[in-house]
């Protein structure tokens, strides 16, 4: 195994644990989310999820989920947790970004700054449009 | 029918899906959006938007596992995400573009394809020549333990794994799914990476590729959080339990049936999306 292989490796399990964690708090903040969530609603009738109507700005927009997070609505702080769960592979990428140039990997710099960009045209686009 | 009975049922059957997609290697993204739309009656498009969360959940949860091992990749895995991110964002634009009963029918066909791609055999490991100079020139060329030392690989047909790729990314993003078979026919098939390299760096660029369409899906309203929570919650949970078991399973007659379950939804799927009972 030579040098880079095992500058990566070592880049790889930090990243695993990256990974991991983003999903351990994320699923929490979805958890205590439920409990509200449930404990509050859970004897209402369902929605009507057979025709799509599309969520409220209130669940759809980071400003919006913030603003029902602090009046600590159950569906908000849900969607607060799918919200760090989806930032969870951006960090990663940013990760990355930074481990390769700490390798001095100049292409793979660019390549992950590429894919970067990519998503957050997708996250931030969306969240404006 | 209660907020709570629904949560609970959506929970169990998330669970049971991501202890089966774990245990197979299939992943339990593909069985959720037939059993939330067919078992459940929820909008396809409600049921894409819960799917993709799981799969950025399952993907993102497996990685430190995997990684742990020392097959993935982590360059195979950057250059092509290039074109899985670009792919899952156009996927998730023709989402809002089409009806539910053309996704649901392309659901259905992508679901039969991929039963047919998992029970492919895997292909000889190419020399340095058949490989040509892409590999070395974007350093995707590397080595995997075996118990006699490190074994090296180089990567073949790079342009043609790149276009799947983009087809796998726009597919994750149209129909919610990690869309994992693809991606492994487009590493192992194509570009005749070593099949335990595939699946590992595949499941490693998964849950960059959902990322870049659940933005676009959270932002236009796609992800209900009454629905995301049980399956996200449940499908994590199956996928751990999964994973622990996966020692001692015999997955082979599992995997067996699995497929042909995916078989039978997928014509489900197709039919429903036809007839537009959906």
């Amino acid at each position: 195994m030579n040098e880079h292989e095992q500058g990566d490796r070592r880049m790889e399990s930090i990243i695993g644990i990256l990974l991991r964690l983003g999903v351990m708090v994320s699923g929490a903040v979805v958890l205590v989310g439920a409990v509200v969530y449930l404990l509050r609603n859970g004897g209402a009738p369902l929605p009507n999820y057979k025709s799509f109507h599309g969520e409220t700005v209130q669940l759809s927009t980071v400003g919006g989920i913030l603003a029902g997070c602090r009046e600590f609505r159950g569906r908000a702080i849900i969607q607060l947790g799918v919200l760090l769960l989806i930032a969870t592979p951006v960090a990663r990428v940013v990760f990355s970004a930074l481990a390769f140039a700490f390798e001095k990997d100049k292409l793979y710099v660019g390549i992950t700054l590429f894919v970067l960009a990519i998503l957050l045209f997708s996250l931030i686009g969306s969240s404006l449009g | 029918m209660t907020i709570f009975v629904f949560t609970v049922l959506v929970a169990v059957s998330a669970f049971m899906a991501g202890l089966v997609g774990s245990l197979t290697g299939l992943g339990g993204g593909v069985v959720l959006v037939p059993l939330l739309t067919m078992a459940f009656g929820v909008d396809i498009r409600y049921a894409i938007g819960a799917s993709i969360i799981s799969v950025i959940a399952t993907s993102s949860g497996a990685a430190a596992a995997y990684v742990r091992e020392g097959y993935s990749n982590i360059r195979i895995g950057m250059f092509l995400e290039i074109a899985t991110t670009i792919g899952a964002i156009v996927g998730a634009l023709i989402a809002t573009m089409v009806s539910g009963r053309v996704i649901a029918v392309i659901f259905g066909a992508v679901l039969l394809v991929s039963a047919y791609l998992s029970s492919k055999k895997q292909r000889e490991q190419p020399t340095a020549e058949e490989c040509g100079t892409l590999s070395e020139k974007l350093r995707l060329s590397g080595s995997y333990p075996t118990p006699n030392g490190p074994r090296s690989y180089c990567v073949c047909n790079v342009p043609a794994g790149f276009s799947l790729m983009f087809t796998a990314g726009t597919l994750s993003g149209l129909l919610g799914i990690g869309s994992g078979a693809v991606k492994v026919l487009a590493m192992d098939q194509a570009m005749r990476i070593p099949f335990k390299v595939s699946t590992t760096t595949s499941n490693f660029m998964i849950g960059v590729t959902a990322a870049a369409s659940a933005g676009l899906y959270l932002s236009r309203g796609y992800i209900d959080p009454g629905l995301a929570m049980p399956v996200m919650l449940g499908v994590l949970a199956g996928s751990i339990v999964g994973a622990k078991l996966l020692v001692k399973a015999k997955t082979k007659s599992l995997r067996l049936i699995f497929s042909l379950v995916i078989v039978a939804l997928g014509i489900e799927m197709i039919v429903n999306g036809i007839r537009g009972t959906l």
